[in-house]
């Protein structure tokens, strides 16, 4: 698919497409393979040597040099540099592509000697984690309809918990059997749990046929479907406290832990929703109950798949890489290594028509899209010499409120001895209390092939307003489930550090970390189709709805694969590997 | 594989289907010439397979090939010939379950081709583990698993950690719940390492079973594996002797004739024999075999011990029985003294007794009293009962205080027709104790949700907690406490859940007699003088009366060995069964319930001492077979028929074989009086017959039978 390798950028032709993609993220992926679905001639190029842009999944050392170079982009704090220089040739108008910085307050450290992370190539870390999708998610029926399951196998999340204020990981009941097993519910609140889970599957069902009267009386009204989730937990008889949960935690204002387990757990809600000053998204019962449908109808909707979540093995990145080979099989042509270094206006219709490879190449289209990474001025406010004015009061196109902070940590033992891949949530308040949003962790072992056997790499994420409370968060989290040993010899980390402790007894070290800071922006162009970067969410559902509304402002004829594949045989393609 | 509906055919799937019904057809054809030829040829084996890959369902197929390996393993001797024949079959059956994972030809051939050794056991297993993924509830992979297990000397506690597997998969699972009661039993039993105490496995199954029951009670699996577990808490593993006529102690008087003297014999210990004999029964707390002369010492002047013949009164021929029965015979007395004869009955100090769940009887019991001989009046010598027209009419019953008082302190005989049994405290403490804290659990269960099995599961729980207690004490310290509650519970269930409304009436029919006859005051309450009042004679008699009280079913029996007379009118009762432990019965009046068929009356037969019969105003004849039968013992267990001769009752007007029903059931009773009125089969014909049949029949429906 790619090209081979040459330095001197060889000529592409034809020079004419329906559609150029800059970048190969998920989102330009998708729309690639859905375009090229639709029968439209597809360019997709990328300035790097790998697939998958900001969604990739990269070895140990090119995750942390990938990273690093973003330390070159510069901020885009003043709106005067937002366009890059702008030259008119023929009847184009071409504008410098200036990439922005995406990245920032890059911090890497390592405690391990540098051999025991030396088999940089077997790490496959991902650059947008922590990620899992759940197995009734849109993605996932997107991956079956389109044919790209075809290239990707998963392995299941083996299980969900739940931080508590005094250390320990308490496992989510979210699920009949899980309820079923675990013991420390008590039987009532088992049975008051599945109870609320089963009014949720009644009132989706009843949702579901609509129309019958007789269903009516499973619904839940719409008065408490525009009603805060938060205040519709708590007018449900759902157990007060968890056994588990019952020790304190302090800093934690909700009395009913398993609404907190419902709320953060398995809604998977960011913000803190008792607490409305600081809650930037208030979940409203209609998205509470959409949330716990999904995860509930993920629940087993795969025989070989234990609980809702799972993982492709060889990383994230393994999805874009998939729809570029659907693309790739309908008839696009991929570029990778070609940087592209300016876009082109059409000099009459002010729209942008085309782009400037890195070879000086000149190619057109009729829909342009680009990587999240560029900034991407529109031509209305761009200073065109024949306009002969300054723009002066433009902003900047990406109002960046919100930040999203990751991380990613290497271990050699498992936060929770007898599991390998599972998810973690530190509810809002439960590590101090001025943490208001949740933070989630996910870990993963050497059979996802994202480590070198006896280790295990966990990606945590939190949404943030800034750097120092982005760091706070990872920080807190990471000193609950780590220790920091600084005075690692190569002695001692040939024999091994630590003894597998009862539960909760002793943390695992870290041998290495990086944390950054992500901005998100959710702001796009109107002349140009900028695809969204990834977002601070678990799942890719949220992406997903961005990128179909933009196949569809592009081409309002097209069905978003439509001829791909019969529906027949959906479920047996959902190839998961044991 | 479960909860898929059915799409109705399109036309070209119904074109389908044909072609393939007569490809189909031509198949078996061929293959039924093979069979009757003999022809195990390979290419007569491959039609066959052909056949069963597309129909796995063809049992002729299978037979045909089993003869095929058997023919074709004679003159192999080459052992990878033979296995290779060998697992040819077991590659067809694969793919035959593959077409058809329920097919029981398959499974049954698989089973036959394992048995001949020579396979891998441990393919077997990888193959179930696909198979049991694919469909984790199947029976018939179950099944085949404990058969496979059994084979390749699994241990069960390897399988029981299956069960335990599954059901955390999904404990939605009958037969992984099913498998484990199985295992559990034989662990239990043979006490396996870490399988003893009973107590301590029991108590952890519990647990088990409530994590189920509560995250989902609408889940049926659950409460099934509940019920197993309560039943092996409740029911007592050993069998035991519950009560005996006579009772303990007690100083019987038999009367050959009438007594004349004006007292009032006290119903418990005085009884009139017609025959020379007297019965003495024994009423076990569950189902025993091996009841004979070895295994019971009866010493009495009357017969020697060897010569006794037990017989157990069952009207199924399983050949275990809950009561049995010997008669004592007489001594032809001329003196007229009281002289009071000692007996002395012994059970269980020789092993023999056994339970049908293979116990044995462990608590060796004895008990002693004595009978004296009443004279023979000669001037009344016809004055027993059935010599007189008894009248089943309010008037006729009389609660007289005084004469109810001087009856009391005989009836305190009935305190001792129990047998004081001793059982370890520390076990028994263990049952009320679990039991108790079930009741909380499901009480707790039922303040959240309303759910007919929870409430089933209570009553029943209450049922259990009533005869564990009552087990413990002495008889009659204990008051059933929750008897009251118990018949709220299934009364309200009748109501919620009409369409098993008669299992809970028959529930409720048990428990209401328990009620009524473990307590002394209440049973005192429907006990009756009978007395005619025209009559000149002082036929003085003690008519138990459980009339309108809504039974459906007979139960407590254990309590009324004693009864003589006994009216269960106006009641609902579909079936007798347990009725034919009151040997002593002379009196019965069933009339006005719903008896359908005369095969219902079946445990009459059993009543040798019966004399009045009122079956008026029932169904009979409405059907010629029990169909309650269905859903108490077995229907194809029929003890009667095989011994008769039809001629001996032929008359010339009625066909007998008409009637065989009616025959069976009379042909052996002695009845003098016989009220039948208001069936669907009583016309002149069929009284005819009657009249036939019961030679000794005085009084039909009211009227002299001359």
């Amino acid at each position: 698919m790619a090209e081979e390798e040459d330095i001197s950028h060889p000529s592409i032709d034809p020079t004419f497409y329906d559609l150029i993609v800059v970048g190969t993220g998920l989102p330009e992926s998708i729309i690639a393979a859905a375009s090229s679905a639709a029968g439209k001639s597809v360019l997709h190029l990328d300035s790097n040597s790998f697939y998958g842009s900001h969604f990739s999944s990269l070895p140990l050392d090119d995750f942390a040099s990938f990273l690093q170079s973003q330390r070159n982009v510069s901020r885009t704090e003043s709106p005067s540099s937002i366009a890059g220089a702008v030259a008119v040739s023929g009847d184009c108008i071409s504008v410098d592509l200036k990439l922005r910085r995406l990245y920032s307050d890059i911090e890497i450290c390592s405690h391990a000697s540098p051999e025991v992370l030396a088999p940089s190539r077997k790490f496959s870390l991902d650059l947008s984690g922590p990620r899992v999708l759940f197995c009734a998610d849109s993605t996932v029926d997107l991956m079956l309809k389109s044919g790209a399951s075809h290239h990707i196998e998963f392995k299941s999340v083996d299980a969900s918990f739940v931080y508590s204020g005094d250390g320990r990981l308490s496992s989510v009941p979210d699920s009949r059997a899980s309820i079923f097993k675990d013991r420390s519910l008590g039987l009532t609140e088992k049975n008051q749990l599945m109870r609320f889970f089963k009014l949720v599957q009644e009132h989706i069902g009843s949702a579901a046929s609509f129309g019958d009267e007789k269903e009516k009386n499973g619904r839940i009204s719409e008065e408490d479907l525009e009603s805060p989730f938060v205040e519709f937990l708590k007018k449900q008889r759902l157990p007060q406290k968890i056994k588990s949960y019952r020790s304190h935690c302090p800093y934690l204002f909700v009395n009913q832990v398993s609404n907190l387990i419902i709320l953060y757990a398995i809604a998977m809600a960011d913000y803190d929703q008792d607490n409305l000053e600081d809650c930037k998204n208030l979940l409203k019962t209609k998205d509470g109950i959409e949330s716990l449908a999904l995860y509930h109808s993920s629940v087993g909707r795969f025989p070989n798949a234990l609980g809702a979540l799972i993982y492709p093995i060889y990383g994230q990145g393994e999805i874009p890489q998939a729809f570029c080979r659907c693309a790739a099989v309908k008839g696009a042509l991929y570029v990778l290594r070609m940087p592209v270094t300016a876009l082109l206006i059409d000099k009459g219709s002010r729209h942008y028509k085309g782009v400037r490879l890195a070879s000086g190449q000149d190619l057109f289209s009729h829909q342009l899209i680009v990587d999240p990474s560029f900034i991407v001025p529109s031509p209305s406010v761009l200073p065109l010499p024949d306009l002969l004015q300054e723009s002066s009061e433009s902003s900047s196109l990406r109002e960046v409120k919100v930040k999203v902070a990751r991380g990613v940590c290497i271990t050699r033992h498992s936060i929770k001895p007898d599991l390998s891949n599972l998810l973690v949530v530190f509810p809002p308040r439960s590590l101090y209390s001025e943490q208001v949003t949740s933070i989630r962790a996910l870990q993963l072992d050497s059979n996802l092939a994202v480590c070198p056997s006896g280790l295990f790499v966990l990606y945590l994420s939190a949404l943030c307003d800034d750097t120092n409370q982005g760091k706070k968060l990872l920080h807190a989290a990471m000193d609950a489930l780590f220790t920091v040993s600084i005075s690692e010899n190569p002695e001692n980390s040939a024999a091994p550090v630590q003894s597998e402790g009862i539960e909760g007894e002793v943390k695992p070290s870290l041998l290495w970390s990086a944390m950054y800071i992500q901005e998100l922006a959710t702001d796009s162009s109107e002349a140009i189709n900028s695809a969204p970067m990834p977002d601070g969410n678990l799942n890719y559902m949220n992406l997903l709805d961005a990128t179909v509304k933009m196949f569809h402002n592009m081409y309002p004829e097209e069905g978003f694969f439509v001829e791909t594949m019969a529906s027949e045989n959906i479920e047996d393609d959902g190839g998961l590997s044991d | 594989m479960h909860g898929r509906p059915r799409k109705p055919l399109k036309p070209e799937e119904g074109a389908a289907s044909f072609a393939k019904a007569a490809n189909l057809r031509t198949l078996q054809a061929q293959l039924l010439h093979n069979h009757h030829h003999k022809i195990y040829i390979k290419d007569a084996l491959d039609l066959s397979s052909k056949l069963l890959e597309i129909n796995p369902e063809a049992y002729t197929a299978w037979n045909y090939r089993k003869l095929a390996v058997e023919h074709n393993l004679r003159s192999e001797t080459d052992p990878d010939s033979i296995k290779a024949i060998l697992s040819e079959e077991l590659r067809l059956v694969e793919s035959a379950l593959r077409r058809n994972f329920k097919s029981y030809g398959a499974w049954h051939h698989r089973k036959w081709v394992l048995s001949k050794g020579n396979s891998s056991l441990d393919h077997e297993f990888r193959l179930l583990d696909q198979f049991q993924k694919a469909d984790s509830r199947n029976f018939h992979a179950w099944n085949y698993r404990r058969f496979v297990a059994a084979l390749k000397n699994v241990s069960e506690e390897e399988e029981l950690k299956f069960t335990t597997d599954m059901i955390n998969t999904n404990f939605s699972n009958y037969s992984a719940w099913h498998n484990r009661s199985v295992l559990l039993s034989h662990l239990l039993k043979q006490r396996v390492q870490g399988y003893f105490p009973r107590e301590k496995v029991l108590t952890e199954e519990y647990d088990l079973v409530h994590q189920a029951l509560f995250t989902d009670p609408d889940d049926q699996s659950g409460w099934f594996y509940h019920l197993w577990l309560l039943d092996q808490t409740v029911k007592p593993d050993a069998p035991l002797l519950v009560s005996s006529w006579p009772v303990h102690g007690s100083d019987l008087i038999i009367s050959l004739g009438r007594n004349l003297d004006g007292r009032a014999l006290s119903p418990f210990t005085s009884f009139h024999s017609d025959t020379g004999e007297f019965p003495l029964i024994l009423y076990f707390n569950q189902a025993v075999e091996g009841v004979d002369s070895s295994t019971v010492t009866v010493e009495s002047v009357f017969d020697k011990n060897a010569d006794l013949m037990w017989r157990p009164l069952l009207t199924n021929n399983s050949g275990n029985a809950q009561v049995w029965v010997t008669y004592l015979k007489l001594p032809d007395v001329k003196d007229h003294s009281l002289k009071a004869y000692p007996v002395g009955v012994s059970i269980g100090h020789t092993q023999g007794i056994i339970s049908s769940g293979g116990s044995h009887y462990s608590h060796p019991s004895q008990f002693e009293f004595t009978v004296s001989l009443q004279p023979i009046d000669s001037e009344h010598a016809e004055r027993g009962p059935g010599t007189e027209m008894v009248v089943w009419k309010d008037g006729n019953f009389h609660t007289n205080k005084t004469i109810l008082q001087d009856v009391s302190p005989t009836i305190d005989y009935f305190d001792q027709l129990r047998i004081e049994k001793d059982i370890e405290p520390t076990t028994s403490m263990w049952h009320a104790k679990t039991v108790a804290n079930e009741i909380v659990l499901f009480r707790e269960l039922l303040s959240e949700i309303n759910c007919k099995i929870g409430k089933l599961t209570l009553a029943r729980l209450l049922i259990g907690h009533d005869s564990i207690m009552s087990y413990n004490k002495t008889p009659y310290s204990y008051k059933r406490v929750y008897s009251q509650e118990v018949l709220e519970l299934l009364s309200d269930l009748m109501k919620l859940d009409p369409s098993h409304s008669r299992y809970y009436k028959d529930e409720h029919s048990l428990v209401l007699m328990c009620q009524v006859t473990s307590n002394k005051e209440l049973l005192l309450r429907h006990c009756w003088y009978y007395k005619e009042s025209t009559s000149w004679s002082i036929h003085n008699s003690i008519c138990l009366r459980l009339n309108n009280l809504s039974l459906s079913r007979i139960g407590s029996v254990e309590n009324l060995l004693w009864v003589q007379m006994l009216d269960l009118s106006h009641n609902e009762l579909r079936s007798i069964e347990g009725l034919e432990g009151m040997q002593l019965l002379s009196c019965l009046n069933l009339s006005n319930n719903k008896l359908s068929s005369f095969t219902a009356l079946e445990p009459l037969r059993l009543l040798k001492s019966l004399k009045v019969l009122d079956i008026s105003y029932n169904e009979l004849g409405a059907h010629s077979i029990d169909t309650t039968r269905y859903l108490c013992s077995s229907p194809l267990s029929h003890t009667v028929g095989s011994d008769w001769d039809v001629d001996k009752c032929e008359t010339d007007d009625v066909k007998v074989t008409n009637y065989w029903d009616v025959v069976l059931i009379f042909r052996g009773l002695h009845l003098t009086q016989l009220d039948i009125v208001g069936n669907a089969i009583s016309d002149d014909k069929f009284k005819l017959l009657l009249a036939k049949v019961l030679p000794s029949l005085k009084w039909l429906d009211g009227e002299d039978v001359c």
